[in-house]
């Protein structure tokens, strides 16, 4: 997943809709660990746009 | 051994500081850890709130964070129709509007003032069991790893939820219970600095857009859309900017803050405590599913919570059964409502423009004199029964 840290707001949006529990917000931007399946869910609900899929304009 | 604290907070929002409170008071051994510089801050509310709801969990007004009371509510259709609801007229009492950055840090304040221990800084990483029973925390403090035991840890981490997930209780949502949301805080507008207005229909698919006001010309103007509403990255805030650039009164305001955030709009959780672990708030997914507002719940179920601990500490026990009492509390109080509230949700947000353009225009001559989802979802009851037959037992 790749985030852009101009555009994260450091919500936890992203945090709280991933069913797998795999995105950790730390003081500067989400990171993922290797729970996280590529599902997409946190891209869609990200308020700010700031999450897209590797290899995804 | 006697562990390091009788309870360990996670969080330090409204339903953590109540909990510290509440279970300080009554003589537990209290640690608060917030993972922030700073309690209140950075925002991500909208900051409504009805007085009745401080009231019932005991917190008393302090002008200092009232940034603007409230003498009523527009809610405004797709077409423009309007259901105004005065509460000054008949003598209720009002809404307001918060400073969340200076609420939340009295309530703090008063979790200290009752001998709660605070650590800023503090970001808890995970939990520590022993067999099915939380016995502590994982935190990093400023960047160094820290192990701490608690009799019990309480979950009040807002909607991350994370504490809940990581010691085995679901509380993952589906797309169809996530509301995402943006907001700024404006100056320069022409808006009522009186009322709260919610704008229905599909300017934000799924939720409303709201103008709360905050004092003069300013309001927080936001949105929330419903996550399985959403196709694309960043669609909330485009669908917010372009409300703002369409409506007269918004369009000449500027921004002074712009803040984020998800929202559970879902049924309550099946399960809010285990050995050892309580959830209060955002994290028990007690967020009121029609409304979007959770400040009142979270402030209650913060009471219940610290005043079953305080029951706990004082028998030393922390066992499930021992922390159930907390369940029921918050059960026999809120959940009826918050399970009528998410089948209105459900039934509301498969209405058409067109359709809610006509349920706002007939409730518009309905004499509702409080500002309440329930008094609102009696009006319809009254004249479209077809749309709340689903739930009409709970109204």
């Amino acid at each position: 997943m790749i985030v852009s840290i101009e555009k994260c707001m450091h919500c936890g949006a992203c945090v709280g809709s991933c069913p797998q529990n795999a995105i950790y917000l730390n003081e500067v931007v989400p990171e993922f660990n290797e729970d996280c399946n590529k599902c997409g869910r946190c891209v869609r609900v990200c308020p700010a746009g700031a999450l897209r899929m590797e290899g995804k304009r | 051994m006697s562990p390091d604290y009788d309870v360990i907070v996670v969080g330090a929002g409204p339903a953590g500081s109540m909990t510290a409170k509440h279970a300080a008071k009554k003589g537990a051994r209290v640690l608060m850890i917030e993972k922030r510089q700073e309690i209140g801050a950075s925002l991500r509310c909208a900051e409504g709130v009805n007085r009745k709801g401080l009231e019932k969990a005991g917190v008393e007004v302090d002008r200092r964070w009232v940034a603007a009371e409230i003498a009523g509510a527009k809610l405004v259709s797709p077409g423009g129709k309007v259901f105004r609801i005065d509460e000054s007229q008949a003598g209720n009492e009002v809404g307001m509007v918060l400073e969340r950055h200076l609420f939340d840090k009295a309530l703090a304040a008063d979790a200290a003032r009752a001998g709660a221990e605070i650590w800023l800084k503090t970001a808890a990483v995970g939990v520590l069991k022993e067999g099915d029973r939380v016995i502590g925390v994982k935190a990093m403090r400023e960047g160094e790893p820290v192990k701490l035991t608690a009799g019990c840890v309480v979950g009040a981490d807002g909607f991350e939820s994370q504490v809940a997930r990581w010691a085995g209780i679901d509380t993952s949502l589906k797309t169809g219970d996530i509301t995402t949301c943006y907001q700024y805080r404006m100056a320069n507008l022409r808006t009522e600095p009186d009322y709260c207005e919610f704008i229905l229909g599909s300017a934000a698919p799924g939720g409303y857009i709201w103008i709360f006001p905050k004092g003069d010309d300013t309001a927080n103007v936001g949105i929330g859309v419903l996550a399985s509403k959403l196709k694309k990255a960043g669609e909330v805030k485009r669908y917010l900017d372009a409300w703002i650039k369409k409506d007269e009164r918004l369009s000449c305001g500027q921004p002074l803050e712009a803040v984020a955030g998800g929202v559970s709009v879902s049924p309550p959780v099946e399960r809010s405590v285990m050995s050892g672990l309580m959830l209060v708030g955002d994290a028990a997914r007690i967020i009121d599913p029609i409304t979007g507002g959770g400040i009142a719940n979270g402030l209650l179920s913060g009471k219940y919570a610290g005043e079953v601990l305080g029951d706990c500490a004082q028998a030393n026990d922390y066992s499930e059964q021992a922390l159930m009492p907390y369940d029921k509390r918050w059960r026999d109080s809120m959940e009826n409502r918050l399970w009528r509230n998410w089948m209105a949700k459900e039934k509301f947000l498969t209405l058409s423009d067109q359709t809610l353009d006509g349920v706002i225009e007939t409730l518009s001559t309905a004499n509702v004199d409080k500002m309440s989802v329930h008094n609102i979802l009696r009006a319809i009851k009254d004249r479209h029964p077809d749309l709340v037959k689903e739930f009409e037992d709970l109204i």
